[in-house]
């Protein structure tokens, strides 16, 4: 009984039913189709965010840059800064640090020196990448002048002395005592490729 | 739902012609035909991404062994891996979604059909352009298909061969595909349920697949939009993932698993809404905590998506974002222990019977539990340091995917195949698939825990001695698991030539639903008139 009461109900309203159905169903789906083509540009936008949000962080050991010292110098300790470097593939190039490691008080700028010879027969183009481990210390590690904002090209045999400005800021937790500076030579991806603003 | 009376109209039977031939299957827009047809394309490459894993454990077998050159098993486990994820699972679910919802929440066919036509037909070509590179290669053009790993992490994606192209090409298609079907089940499920089915007496699978759709919805996009920035990155000078002009490798992981991490749930919720349907059937007991399941699948929906990392432990990431994405990680086994509890709440003091279904079931249970314990020594950011490129992760995530979604299907299938072809299958073929599979399953991971726990390292093409146990054991269990699964090929096949016992409306005396209140099989047209649900 209850039954055949409920179905004669539908049954009346079924045509404009349907009509109005349909229409509600496209624009549902149209919705839809447009949160999905948000996510997608989300997913072009994680781009700029992740860059940011290293620098901020010092995720992935990303590092500031600073136009000069103006820290005051905290003479109660000391950071030792180690350095390494390496050669991406498709560079054939000798790079090494000259020093292993410096002291240096929070504040207080230091210049390392990197030498770079390329073992090619032709002129190549690199680029040095550079990051800091561990990453608590990359946010507390500016540099004044570096190598690894311009790109560097080495005749065939050329030897060249690469060097870098930086401070460690007064900021750095207490807890490090150590930090490591690594550089990747890539080669350079195009000719030209001087950016005054550097990424790291 | 406590009672449900459904009206099969007479002149339902009047209306089901349908055209004939290979214009039937092309031009479909009928649910049962799209999802037959997502099921069989699902079927058919399980069987092709379990070849690949079999030529990868043939290779395996022994030490030094030469079955495969190095170049061949990198393409082989590429493959297993995308083709097992996008052209086995993924379109099974689907198939399973479109057939069954409809008749779940009484529509009479899915909101946007012919949209539903579309979807499924992008997933040929797609198939077809995965795996084109391996053809050309013939031909002397490239150095065949992709050979990344499933993973397609830069920067070797973006120093790769033409492969990678050919697999992006395939994955914009899939996730089109994707989307279609996730945006039209979103649609069916919120406009089309008949009368009296609200959303708290939505039956699970629906649920499940409702938030697996908004799942795929959010993340596949960024899959695609990381799979555009490679293609750019290949070809058109841009250095999205290159160090050397400013981008970094580790975004594309960041992308990738931004997807990755969801696309496990994408994988698993549709099976585990489907698992409680099928135990309760076979305990002839209501679903136990129906609202805490409903609530589990939305806290796993969120907390899917923000727990991508711990896929990226081992890539140099701060102490802060390594504690984040390991507690965010195992918090998510909360509302995966709801679930296990409801489903052992619907077990409970049932009056069980053990048909293939429920067989599958339980194993569903067991080895996707066992799976889920391995997960948190994994989601342990400190653990993850030893374990994260050893085997023992492959057997954890096997566990995974093949113990949940995988036994799943299996029992889904034959919860289902009398219901779609109107006869049984072979119960006692069934029983031998069932049982074939927990041994060969078993027998191919557990050693692979093993030799991960001692060391091994995964993606390598061969191995140091002192593994040619762990390994031998393992092959040998996945040649088992690989044959058992012909098995199923055979009931499909047994069910669908008809020269079986009929199946009853209900087919399972258990078994609940709107779907068994249809004969079986269901007319090619249900519920053109709304079924009235009390």
């Amino acid at each position: 009984m209850k039954l055949d009461k409920g179905f004669a109900d539908t049954k009346k309203t079924e045509v404009p039913a349907v009509a109005s159905r349909a229409g509600a169903n496209r624009r549902l789906a149209w919705l839809l189709a447009l949160v999905a083509a948000g996510f997608l540009g989300f997913g072009f936008a994680l781009v700029p965010l992740y860059n940011t949000f290293c620098h901020l962080t010092g995720f992935n050991g990303a590092t500031g840059t600073a136009a000069a010292a103006l820290t005051p110098v905290d003479r109660t300790r000391w950071v030792t800064v180690e350095f390494t470097g390496m050669v991406m593939p498709g560079l054939p190039w000798k790079f090494r640090p000259a020093q292993r490691r410096v002291r240096v008080h929070p504040g207080e700028t230091a210049i390392a020196r990197y030498y770079a010879t390329n073992l090619g027969d032709r002129t190549f183009d690199g680029r040095a990448i550079m990051s800091v481990s561990p990453e608590v210390a990359a946010t507390h590690f500016e540099k004044i002048e570096c190598f690894c904002f311009h790109q560097e090209a080495l005749e065939p045999g050329q030897t060249r002395e690469f060097s870098v400005e930086f401070f460690v800021t007064p900021g750095l937790p207490k807890y490090v005592t150590t930090m490591t500076l690594s550089y990747a030579f890539f080669p350079s991806v195009e000719r030209g490729d001087d950016r005054s603003q550097p990424r790291s | 739902m406590s009672s449900v009376s459904a009206y099969v109209n007479e002149h339902e039977h009047e209306h089901d012609h349908k055209p004939r031939g290979l214009a039937r299957w092309l031009f479909t827009t009928n649910h049962k035909d799209i999802g037959i047809l997502y099921m069989l394309f699902g079927v058919t490459f399980f069987l092709v991404g379990g070849l690949f894993a079999e030529l990868i454990r043939a290779q395996l077998i022994h030490p030094a062994n030469h079955v495969l050159t190095p170049e061949l098993y990198n393409q082989a486990i590429t493959l297993h891996g995308l083709v097992m994820v996008f052209a086995a699972l993924m379109p099974v679910t689907a198939g399973f979604a479109n057939y069954v919802i409809p008749l779940m929440i009484g529509a009479p066919d899915m909101a946007l059909p012919r949209l539903n036509n579309w979807g499924f037909w992008l997933l040929p070509p797609a198939a077809v352009v995965l795996v084109f590179p391996g053809i050309l290669q013939l031909f002397g053009v490239g150095n065949g298909p992709i050979d990344t790993g499933w993973t397609i992490y830069a920067p070797l994606s973006v120093r790769s061969g033409l492969g990678v192209d050919f697999a992006i090409f395939a994955i914009v298609l899939l996730g089109a595909s994707s989307l279609m079907a996730s945006i039209n089940i979103i649609v069916t499920i919120f406009n089309m349920r008949a009368p009296g089915v609200t959303m708290m007496k939505l039956p699970l699978f629906a649920w499940s697949w409702l938030i697996t759709a908004f799942l795929l919805i959010a993340v596949f996009p960024a899959l695609i939009a990381g799979g555009l920035m490679l293609l750019t990155d290949r070809h058109f000078g841009t250095h999205f993932f290159s160090a050397a002009g400013g981008g970094d490798p580790v975004l594309w992981e960041h992308l990738f698993w931004f997807f990755g991490h969801p696309e496990v749930y994408i994988l698993l919720l549709p099976t585990a809404g489907l698992l409680s349907h099928i135990l309760s059937a076979f305990a002839r007991k209501p679903i136990f905590g129906y609202r805490a399941q409903v609530y589990a699948y939305w806290t796993i929906g969120v907390l899917s998506v923000i727990v991508w990392a711990h896929h990226m432990f081992t890539s140099g990431m701060p102490i802060a974002g390594q504690l984040y994405f390991m507690y965010s990680t195992m918090a998510i086994s909360i509302p995966v222990t709801v679930l296990f509890i409801c489903w052992l709440g619907t077990i409970w003091r049932g009056a069980l019977s053990f048909e293939t279904p429920m067989l599958f079931a339980l194993g569903y249970i067991g080895l996707f539990g066992i799976g889920g314990l391995t997960g948190l020594t994994l989601a342990d950011a400190v653990a993850d340091q030893q374990y994260h490129n050893s085997y023992y992760l492959v057997a954890h995530f096997h566990y995974t995917l093949f113990g949940g979604p995988i036994m799943g299907v299996m029992a889904a299938a034959y919860f289902y195949l009398p219901k779609i072809t109107g006869h049984m299958y072979s119960e006692r073929a069934g029983r031998w698939h069932f049982w074939l599979c927990i041994i060969g399953f078993n027998l191919t991971f557990i050693p692979q825990f093993l030799a991960g726990i001692a060391g091994a390292e995964r993606r390598v093409v061969d191995y140091p001695i002192q593994f040619a146990g762990f390994h031998m054991a393992s092959s040998i269990g996945a040649f088992i698991l690989g044959a058992a699964q012909l098995l199923l090929v055979y009931n499909i096949v047994v069910a669908w030539r008809g020269r079986t016992e009929p199946a009853s409306a209900r087919v399972w005396e258990g078994a609940q639903g709107l779907e068994f209140t249809l004969p079986s099989p269901p007319p090619y047209h249900t519920f053109a008139e709304r079924p009235a649900v009390v």
